[in-house]
C-alpha cells in the first residue's frame, strides 16, 4: 500500500499577523510551524503502515524553499519514507490549483490513499481534499475522527454537525484529518538524523504535466475585524444578574 | 443577471434555520447583481422541505428525492447538486458552511469549473466576498474570477431571512447518484440526543471549558435549561470528554453569534474566541483574573465556577418566578 500525505507550512497562530505592503497576505517574517492537521494526518498515515506490512509513505509539501523544512522535520523525522517538495510561490496558488498540483502527483505516485488536513489554520478554507477526491473522482471521508484500514477498505469515523457518522470507503480514496484523529508524536532524535538521508524529490508545477495552472479564487486585500473592546468586571453573581437584567436586558 | 442555487440544510425532513441565514446572503447578492434563486432540496422523503421552503420567493424548488441521497454522501450530493445547476442555468451555487456544505461544495465547484469561497461574511463594494482567515484574525476579501461561483456562507453572520409570501413551483429533479456512491457505503450516525435548540439556532448558549471536568454537565444543564440555552464546550472540554464534539464552538467546531453567550471555565485561545466573538452579549466566569476571555467579555466575574454558576442558575430560576 502507498500514503500520500501533506507538509504545510502555516504561520504559528500566536504570532501577531501583520498584513504585507501590498496588503494581499500576510508579512512574511513571522514564526511558522507544521499545520496542525497536517501532524494528525502524518500520525494517521505512519499508524497504518505499522499496522499493515510494506506500506510506504510519502510527505508532500508545496511552497517555498522553506517548505522542505516542515517536510523533512515534520514528516520524515517522524517517519515518513519520502518527501517531495512542488516549488511554488504561494501567492500564485489557490486551494483549487493546490489540489490539481496533488492530482498530478496522485498520477505519478499512484497511492491507495492521500491524507491531507480538514483545513490549513492560515487560509482556513477546508476545500483541498474535497477538490481533490472530485478531479480524481474518487470517494472522501472528511473530517477523521477515527480511521481503520482492512482489505481494500478504509472504515472513517467523521465529527459532523450533529454527532459521529461512519462510513466504508473503498480505496483508492481522499481523508481529511480533524484533531482529535490521533497525538502527533514527537521526532526522535534518530528520526532527524535518519530524515536528512532519506529521498526527497523538488518538482515544479510544470513537471507535473497540468492542464492548466490559473487560479480561480484570488485574495485581493486583508483587512483586520474590528476588534471586542473588554467590558467591566462584577464583583459577584447577584451583580452580574442585575447587569445582565437591567443594562444588556438580556435575561 | 445571476442565477443562484441554495442548497437547502435539513435534518430527516425537517428544514434547518442556517438555510435561511444562507438565503438571507442570496438575497443580498441577488439584490447587488440582479437575477433570482432557487432551492436544491436533495435528500429522501424530504417533500416537507421543500414545503417549509414555500413563501421565500425562489423562482422554483427542486428536489432530488432518492434512496442514494439518503445520507448526505459528498460524491453524490455533490454530482447531483452540479447536474442540477447546470440544468437550470444556475452561474452561483450556494450553501451553509456547515459540516454538509463544507464537504459537499467543493465537489460541485469541481464539477462546474467553479472557483469556491469558503465561509464568507459578506460582500464589498466591488463584488469581493469577505471571509475570515488565521482563525478571525484578519478578514480576506477574495475574488473568484471563473464565470461559476460556488460559496459557503457562514450562517452566523447573516440574520434569518423572513418568508415574503407567495408561492415557488416544486420541481422533481431526476437525479443519477448511482455511480458516484458506488465506492462509499454509509454505516452508521452515533447522534447527540438533546432537546434543547441547535447550537448554531440558539439566542443563548452556556459554554463550558476544561475547566468543569467531568462535572461539565451538572453545571452547565441546569443554567442552559432555565434560560432555554443550547450548550456549547471548548475544545479542551471535548478532547477530555466531558461533552460531544457536537459542542465544539470556534476555529475548528462550530461559529456562533448568539444574543447571549456563557463563557465558563474557558480561557479564551484565539481559536476559541473565533467561534464566539460576534455573540452580542458575552459572559464570562473564570476563577483566573489574567485569562483572555476577560478581554472579549462583556461582563466578567472572577470565582469558582462551582460556587458561582449554581447561584446564578438559581437567581435567574427566583428572577423568572
Ligand atoms: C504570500 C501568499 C499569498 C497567497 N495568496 C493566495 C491567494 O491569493 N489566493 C489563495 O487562494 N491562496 C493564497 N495563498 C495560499 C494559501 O496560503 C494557502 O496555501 C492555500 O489557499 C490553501 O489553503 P486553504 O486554506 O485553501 O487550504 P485548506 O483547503 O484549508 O487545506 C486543506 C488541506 O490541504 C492541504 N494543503 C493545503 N495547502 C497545502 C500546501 N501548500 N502544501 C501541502 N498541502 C497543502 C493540507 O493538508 C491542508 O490541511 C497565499 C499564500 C501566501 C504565502
Ligand atoms: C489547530 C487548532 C485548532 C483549535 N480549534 C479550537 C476550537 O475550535 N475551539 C476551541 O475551543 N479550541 C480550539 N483549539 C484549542 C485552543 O487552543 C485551547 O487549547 C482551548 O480552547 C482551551 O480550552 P479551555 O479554555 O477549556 O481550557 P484551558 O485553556 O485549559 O482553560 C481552562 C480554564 O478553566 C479555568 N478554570 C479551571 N477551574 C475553574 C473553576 N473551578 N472555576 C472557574 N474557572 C476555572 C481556568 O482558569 C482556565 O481559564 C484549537 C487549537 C489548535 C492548535
Amino acid at each position: 500500500m502507498k500514503i500520500l500525505v501533506s507538509a504545510k507550512r502555516v504561520s504559528d497562530p500566536n504570532a501577531k499577523l501583520a498584513i504585507a505592503k501590498d496588503g494581499k497576505w500576510i508579512e512574511g517574517d513571522v514564526e511558522y510551524i507544521l499545520n496542525h492537521f497536517c501532524e494528525n494526518a502524518i500520525e494517521c498515515a505512519l499508524q497504518i503502515a505499522e499496522a499493515n506490512d510494506g506500506t510506504e509513505t510519502v510527505a508532500v509539501g508545496i511552497g517555498d524553499d522553506e517548505t522542505a523544512r516542515f517536510i523533512r522535520q515534520g514528516a520524515l523525522a517522524r517517519g515518513i519514507d519520502r518527501g517531495i517538495l512542488v516549488s511554488a510561490e504561494e501567492e500564485t496558488i489557490d486551494s483549487d490549483l493546490i489540489a490539481r498540483i496533488y492530482q498530478g502527483i496522485v498520477h505519478r505516485e499512484k497511492p491507495d490513499i492521500v491524507l491531507l488536513g480538514k483545513q490549513a489554520i492560515d487560509g482556513d478554507s477546508n476545500q483541498v481534499g474535497q477538490l481533490l477526491a472530485e478531479y480524481l473522482g474518487w470517494p472522501q471521508a472528511t473530517f477523521a475522527s477515527k480511521v481503520e484500514v482492512s482489505g481494500g477498505k478504509a472504515i472513517v469515523t467523521r465529527e459532523v454537525d450533529g454527532g459521529l457518522e461512519t462510513l466504508e470507503v473503498t480505496l483508492p480514496a481522499v481523508i481529511t484529518a480533524d484533531l482529535r484523529l490521533n497525538e502527533p508524536r514527537f521526532a526522535s532524535l534518530a528520526g532527524i538524523m535518519k530524515a536528512k538521508k532519506k529521498p526527497f524529490d523538488e518538482l515544479e508545477i510544470d513537471d507535473l504535466d497540468l492542464e492548466d495552472t490559473a487560479t480561480k479564487v484570488q485574495v485581493v486585500g486583508l483587512t483586520t475585524p474590528s476588534g471586542r473592546k473588554a467590558g467591566v468586571m462584577v464583583k459577584d453573581v447577584e451583580e452580574l444578574v442585575q447587569k445582565l437584567r437591567s443594562e444588556a436586558r438580556a435575561i | 443577471m445571476s442565477k443562484v442555487l441554495i442548497l437547502a440544510e435539513h435534518d430527516k425532513g425537517a428544514l434547518k434555520k442556517v438555510t435561511l441565514n444562507t438565503l438571507a446572503f442570496a438575497r443580498q447578492y441577488v439584490a447587488k447583481f440582479g437575477g433570482s434563486y432557487d432551492f436544491a432540496v436533495l435528500g429522501h422523503n424530504v417533500g416537507a422541505v421543500a414545503t417549509a421552503l414555500q413563501g421565500f420567493g425562489a423562482g422554483a424548488i427542486h428536489v432530488a428525492d432518492h434512496a442514494d441521497l439518503a445520507h448526505p454522501i459528498a460524491s453524490a450530493w455533490g454530482k447531483v447538486l452540479a447536474d442540477l445547476a447546470k440544468s437550470i442555468g444556475a452561474d452561483v451555487v450556494v450553501g451553509p458552511a456547515s459540516t454538509t456544505g463544507k464537504d459537499v461544495l467543493p465537489r460541485t465547484a469541481v464539477r462546474l469549473s467553479a472557483g469556491m469561497a469558503s465561509d464568507i461574511i459578506g460582500m464589498t463594494d466591488t463584488g469581493a466576498f469577505s471571509r475570515p482567515m488565521w482563525a478571525g484574525n484578519l478578514t480576506g476579501n477574495v475574488k473568484i474570477s471563473t464565470a461559476n461561483k460556488v460559496i459557503s456562507v457562514r450562517a452566523s453572520a447573516f440574520d434569518a431571512a423572513e418568508a415574503t409570501g407567495g408561492s415557488s413551483p416544486i420541481q422533481p429533479f431526476a437525479s443519477d447518484a448511482g455511480l458516484a456512491t458506488a465506492r462509499v457505503k454509509f454505516v452508521s450516525f452515533d447522534g447527540v440526543q438533546s432537546t434543547r435548540p441547535d447550537l448554531a439556532e440558539a439566542a443563548v448558549v452556556v459554554a463550558g471549558g476544561r475547566g468543569l471536568k467531568d462535572r461539565f454537565g451538572a453545571i452547565t444543564e441546569p443554567l442552559a435549561d432555565v434560560l432555554g440555552a443550547a450548550i456549547g464546550a471548548s475544545r479542551a472540554a471535548v478532547d477530555d470528554g466531558f461533552a460531544p464534539n457536537d459542542y465544539q464552538i470556534g476555529q475548528t467546531g462550530k461559529v456562533v453569534a448568539p444574543q447571549l453567550y456563557f463563557a465558563i471555565a474557558i480561557s479564551g485561545a484565539v481559536q476559541h474566541l473565533a467561534g464566539m466573538k460576534n455573540s452580542k452579549v458575552i459572559v464570562a466566569i473564570n476563577k483566573n483574573a489574567d485569562e483572555p476571555i476577560f478581554k472579549v467579555a462583556d461582563y466578567g466575574l472572577v470565582a469558582d465556577a462551582f460556587v458561582a454558576v449554581p447561584e446564578l442558575t438559581a437567581q435567574i430560576k427566583a428572577l423568572r418566578g
